[in-house]
């Protein structure tokens, strides 16, 4: 009836919960859960990517081992949510690809690192790789015109984005399969907010769960840092292009120009937030969490970290011998980052923010 | 070999609600307290961990509750639901003190939401506890450990030394060991003996063997046996408890909320001779639902099978056992292992019996039978559209009424009429002072808070004299 292990387990738990509903206060899950009766496969997926994995389930429950019912929501769901991207992913062919994630990002990255450093070797002679440039030569321009750079990941976003609205598209039909809404722009209004301040990370207001008696918001503070120095270098990037582009204002920029500031400060957000989930992950009680997709969430934070650090490193050496060197490092490493964001991690922020519109269109029109 | 004693000044027994508030409020006072609760740290706290609200009196609405809820129409309702069997003096003391309640229960850390799906006629008059009793339970013990409670946990009291209603020391089992502690004054919160299912025989006889445990195993009444042999003055009698039909399936204790049925008044119910026994729709169901416990425990085997069909599947509460499925009447007998034409003989007689009506689940409609003994009163209706359902259930014991006489400052009161020097006690261990029988929502909570802050309050008093 279920097509995985985890999916039947995961039917079982909604069962016992929905008999309780001593939780509904605590997030979205359990409101969501009681305006159904019975859980396919879609409903579950959906329940899982609206858990951010809090916690507070756990330890508030009467139910979980030693007694019989056995009940572990945030773990169950956990597992359900990763193998939901496998699932819905486009194309299917790569859904193999989420249980063996870490070793498809480093072997990607090794890959693309590989292709710009030799690019970039056999365009310019080792000479040319290995010396310093001023910013009036242009700086890394030198070694890899803007037009190239900028063609080169407008093609592997291209690819990204195609794979991942297909992979969306896949997991919100499904999760439509026994409860028909109809989505407004209020929902995605609700979602956004609800996504920014990781409403649903709280566990009813003690924050997630760290230790037994102890909440903490941690894991809310290093994924803020992550998720908006992410989105402050994404803007960094954005703003870049629009003065080439637009301005006609060529990199390298000055240390106050927009561009720099953006990316330092988003730059610095994702260095201390990836390092912070890592440690909170280690931190947590074992048995909220889920071990089977490490890879895939170690390799994710890992690339993140890496981007900044390069980039960071690109923007204060650039001027040294060593920028050659870094160009291709960060490139890489970028380019394995876009690459792989439709078959990982990344995936858990869209899945979750579409279920988000979803229970705002559930609660308009089923509560 | 015993350790070395330490002493404290008040001793509480148990774990749950009422031992953590008398702990909190002992501790407040500045008396030095130690909680032994005869569970492992999962399973601390007895009931408590399968609660969800607490009936406080209130004058206005708050942000979980969703109106006023005065003294005088919480106890009309507690004069009601006993039946008279209640201390009026006591009674009108703790529920002039759960109005404070609220408030003291949140400082502790206790977090309240507006009442859960699926109880919304309990908005008005109980808060409902974010994440449940067991949520609560951490709230409380966080807040203990902070003051400095020490806490022992597997800790089963199984002496106690009173002289003449003057408490010296009690004896408790802890890591195989037997150890002493001393204190100036004690608390006994550890709950009732309804899962000490021999005790449960004196009252009831050998049926009961074929009862569930719908809490903790842990209520096994040792405490409460100690004190009323050594003379504490005994209330209620040990027939009566709580109890309720639940699912027959569920596990001997600790099932919990998630295996009552809500659907005896939208089908009948039958013993294992296929024959009614009981007006299914005699009043609406939170009136009767704590009947149906006693009813199945007099029919033969203690078993009864609940049958009704497709219709009405989605008109109760989930709960945790899917209903067995049948596409006749004669097939759900045989997969009940009920006679098949007996069976159809007592639904054939229900339908034909079944006058015409307008259903409606929220009043008192007028779809009853005629002619038919027993009669149902309300909510009539043939069972005749496939799939047909049953669930079977048995009596399901939440909590014994008979515990130890206390006064208002919540301490005990000997046989012969005197208070004990430094005894109290709160909870389900002396709630048949105030609920003699029956019950409503969320009582037990407040028994438990209002008692165990003032038996606290009390003991600490008590040792600094």
């Amino acid at each position: 009836m279920h097509t995985t292990k985890a999916l039947a387990e995961a039917n079982r738990l909604m069962t016992v919960c929905n008999s309780c509903r001593y939780c509904e206060g605590l997030c979205a899950v359990f409101p969501a859960m009681e305006m159904r009766r019975s859980f396919a496969d879609g409903d579950l997926n959906y329940l899982a990517n609206l858990c951010h994995s809090c916690g507070g389930c756990y330890i508030d429950c009467q139910f979980t081992a030693p007694h019989e019912f056995d009940v572990n929501v945030p773990r169950t769901l956990a597992i359900v949510r990763s193998e939901s991207y496998a699932a819905h992913v486009w194309p299917q062919a790569m859904s193999g690809v989420f249980r063996r994630n870490g070793l498809v990002i480093s072997l990607l990255t090794a890959a693309t690192i590989s292709a710009f450093f030799i690019g970039m070797m056999l365009v310019h002679s080792s000479g040319g790789m290995f010396r310093a440039y001023a910013d009036a030569d242009g700086s890394f321009y030198a070694l890899m015109p803007h037009n190239v750079m900028a063609g080169v990941f407008t093609a592997v976003s291209a690819v990204a984005a195609l794979a991942m609205v297909l992979s969306i598209r896949n997991f919100w039909r499904a999760a439509g399969t026994s409860l028909p809404i109809a989505m407004a722009p209020a929902d995605i209004w609700q979602a956004i907010r609800d996504a920014a301040t990781m409403r649903y990370l709280e566990g009813g207001g003690q924050g997630c769960y760290e230790d037994e008696a102890v909440g903490t918001d941690n894991r809310r503070f290093y994924h803020h840092l992550t998720f908006y120095g992410f989105m402050l270098c994404f803007a960094s990037t954005s703003v870049a292009t629009s003065y080439h582009y637009l301005l006609g204002m060529e990199a390298p920029y000055p240390w106050y120009d927009l561009p720099v500031v953006l990316g330092t400060i988003g730059g610095i957000g994702l260095l201390i937030g990836p390092v912070g989930l890592l440690l909170a992950k280690k931190k947590r009680d074992p048995m909220v969490q889920d071990d089977s997709f490490r890879g895939m969430e170690v390799g994710f934070i890992v690339m993140l970290f890496l981007t900044s650090l390069t980039g960071l490193a690109l923007m204060l050496m650039r001027e040294t011998a060593a920028m050659g060197v870094l160009l291709a490092l960060h490139l890489g490493i970028v380019a394995a980052l876009f690459l792989t964001m439709p078959y990982g991690k990344f995936m858990h922020g869209l899945y979750r923010f579409t279920a988000l519109v979803r229970y705002s269109a559930e609660r308009r029109l089923h509560m | 070999m015993e350790e070395q004693r330490q002493d404290y000044d008040v001793l509480v027994i148990g774990g749950g609600n009422a031992a953590l508030c008398a702990a909190i409020a002992a501790r407040s006072a500045g008396a030095s307290v130690l909680v032994l609760e005869a569970a492992t740290k999962f399973y601390r706290g007895g009931n408590t961990r399968h609660t969800r609200n607490m009936r406080c009196a209130h004058d206005r609405a708050t942000e979980t509750l969703s109106g006023p809820y005065t003294e005088e129409e919480f106890w009309d309702d507690l004069l009601r639901v006993t039946g008279g069997e209640t201390n009026e003096d006591l009674a009108r003391h703790m529920i002039h003190q759960s109005k404070a309640m609220l408030g003291w229960i949140a400082k502790q850390g206790v977090r309240f939401q507006p009442s859960l799906g699926g109880t919304l006629s309990l908005g008005r008059t109980n808060s409902f506890f974010l994440g449940g009793g067991r949520s609560m339970l951490n709230a409380l013990y966080k807040t203990a450990g902070g003051l400095g409670v020490d806490v022992l946990y597997e800790a089963e009291v199984v002496e106690l030394e009173i002289e003449d209603g003057f408490f010296c020391s009690a004896t408790y089992m802890h890591n195989g060991e037997r150890r002493n502690v001393g204190a100036r004054s004690l608390v006994a919160a550890a709950g009732g003996f309804e899962s000490n299912i021999e005790w449960l025989k004196e009252g009831w006889g050998e049926i009961a063997d074929n009862f569930l445990i719908r809490g903790t195993s842990n209520n096994r009444g040792t405490v409460l046996r100690m004190l009323l042999d050594n003379g504490v003055d005994r209330i209620g009698d040990p027939t009566q408890c709580h109890a309720v039909a639940i699912d027959a399936r569920a596990p001997k204790f600790d099932g919990g909320i998630i295996t009552r049925l809500d659907c005896v008044v939208f089908g009948i119910v039958v013993n294992k001779l296929s024959q009614r026994f009981y007006d299914e729709g005699e009043d609406i169901w939170p009136k009767r639902y704590a009947i149906w416990g006693r009813l199945v425990a007099a029919q033969p085997d203690q078993i009864a099978y609940i049958i009704f069909d497709s219709p009405s599947l989605r008109r109760f509460m989930p709960s945790l056992y899917p209903p067995i499925e049948a596409s006749t009447i004669e097939e759900l007998a045989g997969k009940l292992g009920l006679d098949p034409a007996a069976l159809a003989r007592t639904v054939g007689d229900f339908n034909a019996a079944v006058q015409p009506g307008t259903f409606n689940d929220a009043i008192l409609d007028d779809c009853r039978t005629e002619g038919l003994t027993p009669p149902k009163s309300h909510w009539a209706q043939k069972i005749e559209t496939v799939p047909f359902y049953a669930y079977p259930v048995r009596p399901g014991i939440t909590f014994t009424y008979m515990g130890v006489r206390v006064n208002k400052q919540a301490r005990m009161i000997m046989a012969d009429g005197r208070p004990a020097a430094n005894m109290f006690a709160a909870g389900e261990i002396m709630a048949g002072n105030v609920l003699g029988r029956g019950y409503a929502a969320g009582i037990g909570m407040t028994v438990g808070s209002v008692f165990g802050k003032i038996s606290g309050e009390g003991a600490a008093g008590n040792a600094h004299n």
